[in-house]
């Protein structure tokens, strides 16, 4: 860290950084607060009042929101979705991870090397056929259709930031387990897999993240409401009471919840890995 | 690409018979790669080569593959299109206000964080939040606030005579869009730069400082120039991004008004979901496809191929 130049007051030399940072703060805050105070307005103050406290705190608007069972449903299937989409990714990529980190074999480079293009595949351009696929096998409004697919496209970078770190593990470590007896899975399952704690960790909160905020794929997969995720909610939420703009934000505020929750638990896993899988990728 | 398995054989104490263990290796090889590769050849590869295969038919996604081979047809019909050619116009607008806009503020604030002050991990964790936030999210929350007429922004320019229609005038939806698109992205962004800053040595900082230099000749004669790898990993997410950009566009604008706003997955989804073209469609992914490729490719032969060396020391006064 370069030392503050002046050491006299270092207080007074931050000072227009702080100022700069407060402005880009306000940037990215004042819209936030806006919507969770908006939440407790009703209409007509929301336009003559933006951003002032509420005169009463009129409470319906969220209230409503979470008496309503469809809201409930959504965060559900969001939940449901998103694990079960990341156990499933990072499972079968820990498992073709270890095989491309830990055994050579012919076709090993082929291989790895269509799963790392693979990120350069841009989802949007599969969409249309794995509608027509999803459809054939009557998957459409089932949620393993999102859940597959989902988990097809996030194979790519989950495999290559697992096999680095399996790589990383030092082959001794395997030499001594093999010779008390482990199978290979022995290996995987008992081993290296505890070892590697941290990056799954990583991969996890990546998956969980990007099948949370997903919305093309359910947008084209589910057409009931009771398969819809939060994004869809929101929505469809938006074009139902287009003119309630209170309702709405409450809406979204109850949406952010969950999202901003988890980064609060997860922010180290999750800046870690955005900014480790976008270099590596 | 070393080889970490030989070393059983060395010492093989309770050894099965060297035929099945070769067996067994087999075994655990295909049985642990096989259903990654299943799921990635069925709902990935194979997809792009649908995509690819149904963009030369006339095809309405219904009936099992497509059989009415027009060739090139779907293609010429494309870049004849005035809504196509729009299209790629936006992107090479957002592209460019990405990289001289959003990116250099990106990049000042991550600067700006760098240094030692009070609470800028809060600030950090902050500005980094809305990338947390579903698209649909930001979408839906900033067409209320940029609506045209009572939207929050509207009542915050009001104070200064001023007003905007937004997202609903062809004239401004672009740049109101790129607002959106900074609001939610530039922490993605700053943290890269942030993650690259900190992997400079202050020393070599310190030494300019030590020599003389100004704070900004240090940041443009040491600082930039050892930043460039992340600046252009960065440049890269970001025109990949903005190719493929979707959901945003999609739940802020749907295109319009008049499809000034426009992108190619949107103009996409509409031909293959709401008009059942789906061969036309497909062209159009083709293009996205082809697009992302060729500039991937030319990318990192040109532009990034000295970062692949691994070469972060020996930069000379280049850029």
């Amino acid at each position: 860290m370069s030392r503050a130049t002046k050491k006299v007051s270092p207080r007074r030399t931050t000072l227009p950084l702080h100022a700069i940072a407060l402005v880009v703060g306000a940037f990215i805050i004042v819209p936030v607060v806006y919507a969770l105070l908006g939440g407790f307005k009703d209409n007509s103050e929301l336009s003559g009042n933006p951003f002032g406290l509420p005169g009463t705190w009129v409470t319906a608007n969220y209230t409503d929101v979470l008496a309503s069972g469809s809201f409930w449903l959504q965060l559900w299937n969001s939940t449901f979705i998103a694990v079960v989409t990341t156990v499933l990714t990072v499972a079968l990529s820990a498992l073709a991870a270890f095989v491309f980190a830990r055994f050579a074999f012919r076709g090993r480079e082929l291989f790895f090397t269509l799963f790392t293009a693979g990120l350069m595949f841009p989802f949007a351009v599969a969409i249309l056929p794995i509608f027509v696929l999803l459809r054939t096998f009557g998957l459409l409004d089932n949620p393993l259709g999102v859940i597959l697919t989902q988990a097809a496209f996030g194979l790519p970078l989950t495999i290559i930031i697992l096999r680095g770190f399996f790589r990383s593990i030092p082959g001794e470590i395997e030499e001594a387990a093999t010779i008390d007896g482990c199978t290979p899975f022995g290996f995987f399952w008992r081993i290296l897999l505890p070892m590697a704690r941290p990056a799954i960790a990583t991969v996890s909160v990546l998956a969980i993240v990007g099948s949370w905020n997903n919305f093309m794929l359910p947008l084209v997969v589910f057409s009931q409401e009771t398969s819809w995720t939060l994004p869809l909610g929101i929505q469809q939420f938006q074009g139902q009471y287009a003119s309630d703009t209170a309702r709405i934000l409450a809406y979204l505020i109850l949406a952010m919840v969950p999202a901003l929750g988890f980064y609060a638990i997860a922010e180290r896993h999750l800046v870690g890995g955005l900014t480790a899988g976008a270099t590596k990728g | 690409m070393t080889t970490l398995t030989k070393g059983p054989e060395a010492v093989r104490l309770p050894a099965p018979p060297p035929a099945a263990r070769r067996r067994g290796r087999w075994v655990t090889i295909t049985l642990f790669l096989l259903p990654a590769i299943v799921l990635f050849l069925m709902l990935v590869v194979a997809p792009m080569v649908v995509a690819a295969y149904s963009s030369l038919f006339r095809w309405n996604g219904f009936g099992g593959l497509p059989t009415d081979f027009i060739g090139l047809d779907n293609f010429t019909r494309l870049f004849s299109s005035e809504i196509f050619v729009q299209d790629m116009w936006h992107l090479v607008v957002l592209v460019a206000l990405s990289i001289f806009v959003q990116l250099p503020f990106s990049l000042a604030v991550a600067m700006l964080l760098h240094q030692r002050m009070r609470g800028r991990a809060i600030y950090r964790m902050v500005f980094f939040a809305p990338y947390v936030l579903s698209e649909v999210i930001t979408g839906v929350l900033f067409s209320l606030i940029l609506s045209p007429g009572s939207g929050m922004a509207n009542q915050v320019l009001s104070v200064f005579g001023w007003e905007s229609e937004w997202l609903a005038d062809p004239d401004t939806v672009l740049p109101s869009l790129f607002l959106v698109m900074t609001w939610k992205y530039f922490g993605f962004h700053m943290m890269i730069y942030l993650a690259g800053r900190q992997n400079i040595p202050d020393e070599l900082v310190e030494a300019a400082q030590i020599d003389g230099a100004t704070a900004w000749k240090t940041f443009r004669y040491v600082t930039l120039p050892l930043l460039g790898p992340t600046i252009r990993i960065s440049v890269f997410l970001s025109v990949i991004y903005t190719i493929q950009l979707f959901d945003l566009v999609w739940i802020l604008t749907g295109g319009g008004p008049s499809h000034a706003s426009e992108t190619m997955a949107v103009t996409m989804m509409d031909w293959g979901f709401k008009r059942s073209q789906v061969g036309y469609a497909s062209a159009i992914s083709v293009v996205m496809f082809v697009l992302s490729l060729v500039f991937a490719l030319f990318y990192q032969r040109l532009v990034m191929r000295r970062d692949l060396e691994g070469a972060t020391t020996s930069m000379g006064g280049r850029r």
